[in-house]
């Protein structure tokens, strides 16, 4: 029960990006498409996940001043696989998100889960909160994925889901920058009214 | 092209047109976080114009003289983010022996330079738009320069807010967001510029 509650915790209560506020630079740069969104958030689950396990594993090994040096240089080793699995297979994808793979590296939700969490504990419960904060994160993403790819262009996916009307004319503003920012602002004040109400 | 006019058209379209942060999305971890005080502000964007410049000197140094020679473009990642650790670490030590004031002005901000997302963002962006070295040491400190101008702007907003009346929910980081779009906006009217 108790791991279960590691692994859903990420889901909604400690949300990295709405409740936590880690990671922006990569929730607003690449959510300009819902396809993006999905790459990215499990592009960022894998790292995740995986660092999370090494750093639990060997937690015992690393002197306690250089730790941060440390956890990037693992984080960075799961990047760079990430980076040429992705260049590989998914070509497309590595494209648009571009320069934001390789600055996965210095997501804080990763160095910030690997100090205060895999750092401190055993393999298993790593590993369910790598995995669960790392979906957490691609579900914020995708929410805001969503919200800029239909109100912008009228797709969701790629799909239409817009009247004809609205696809020729969207309000282009969402996938710009600007949209980016207030959509974000918005939803966090949603999110902060909801929270309050309960 | 004459060489100022092209260091010109450079600063401006680092500065305004691709801004680090209002374009780019890159920064915004302290842009959102230490933009509560102007002073904080300043202090935390003069950090950002040193360690980006620094930053992009030596990772344009390290891709050209170690990666390449040596066919290991695909540990960028890895040496750069070891180099940019490091030369964070180097700058803190050199400061707080050869100008005490200075670090005192910018000691705390530098340890949280490290994982700024913007300074391991130039180095990169710099090696894949094929910047010789004088660019890429340029396009380092006019980013720095862009990064500080919305930092310390965005920080003056936020100083007269702490006065206005805002919807209870959307105190704090939501408002935030949203004058960052309004900037954004702004900011998006320089992408006509033509030179």
């Amino acid at each position: 029960m108790n791991l279960w509650k590691e692994f859903t915790k990420g889901f909604i209560k400690e949300n990295p990006v709405f409740i936590m506020a880690l990671g922006l630079c990569p929730t607003l740069a690449v959510t300009s498409s819902v396809k993006n969104a999905i790459g990215m958030g499990l592009a960022a689950t894998f790292v995740l996940t995986c660092s999370n396990m090494i750093i639990s594993l060997i937690k015992n090994l690393i002197p306690d001043k250089i730790r941060i040096p440390c956890f990037i240089i693992v984080i960075a080793s799961f990047v760079t696989i990430v980076d040429l699995v992705m260049n590989a297979y998914t070509p497309e994808i590595h494209k648009n998100l571009g320069l934001f793979i390789p600055l996965i590296v210095v997501n804080c939700i990763i160095l910030g889960r690997a100090e205060a969490f895999a750092s401190k504990n055993k393999l298993l419960p790593s590993l369910l909160d790598g995995l669960g904060m790392g979906l957490g994160f691609t579900l914020a993403l995708v929410l805001i994925g969503s919200i800029r790819e239909i109100l912008g262009a009228g797709l969701w996916l790629g799909k239409e889901v817009m009247p004809d009307a609205y696809i020729e004319n969207p309000m282009l503003v969402a996938i710009l920058a600007p949209g980016a920012f207030i959509i974000m602002g918005l939803l966090m004040g949603l999110i902060k009214l909801v929270n309050k109400g309960k | 092209m004459s060489f100022i006019t092209q260091i010109f058209t450079l600063a401006v379209f680092a500065i305004f047109v691709n801004n680090f942060v209002l374009s780019k999305f890159l920064g915004l971890c302290p842009y959102i976080g230490v933009s509560k005080k102007i002073d904080s502000a300043v202090g935390m964007g003069m950090a950002v114009i040193f360690v980006m410049t620094m930053a992009s000197t030596f990772t344009w140094l390290i891709q050209e003289y170690l990666l390449i020679p040596y066919e290991l473009e695909y540990l960028q990642t890895i040496a750069f983010i070891l180099t940019i650790a490091s030369l964070v670490q180097l700058v803190e030590m050199v400061i707080q022996k050869t100008a005490p004031s200075l670090y005192k002005a910018l000691g705390v901000f530098l340890p949280l330079i490290t994982t700024n997302c913007a300074v391991l963002g130039v180095s990169i962006l710099n090696i894949q738009e094929d910047f010789n070295f004088l660019g890429a040491i340029l396009n380092g400190l006019f980013s720095g320069l862009g990064f500080t101008l919305v930092l310390v702007l965005m920080a003056g907003l936020r100083e007269r807010l702490e006065k206005s009346e805002v919807p209870e929910a959307m105190k704090g980081m939501p408002i935030a967001f949203v004058i960052a779009g309004c900037m954004a906006l702004a900011f998006l009217g320089f992408s006509g510029l033509n030179f």
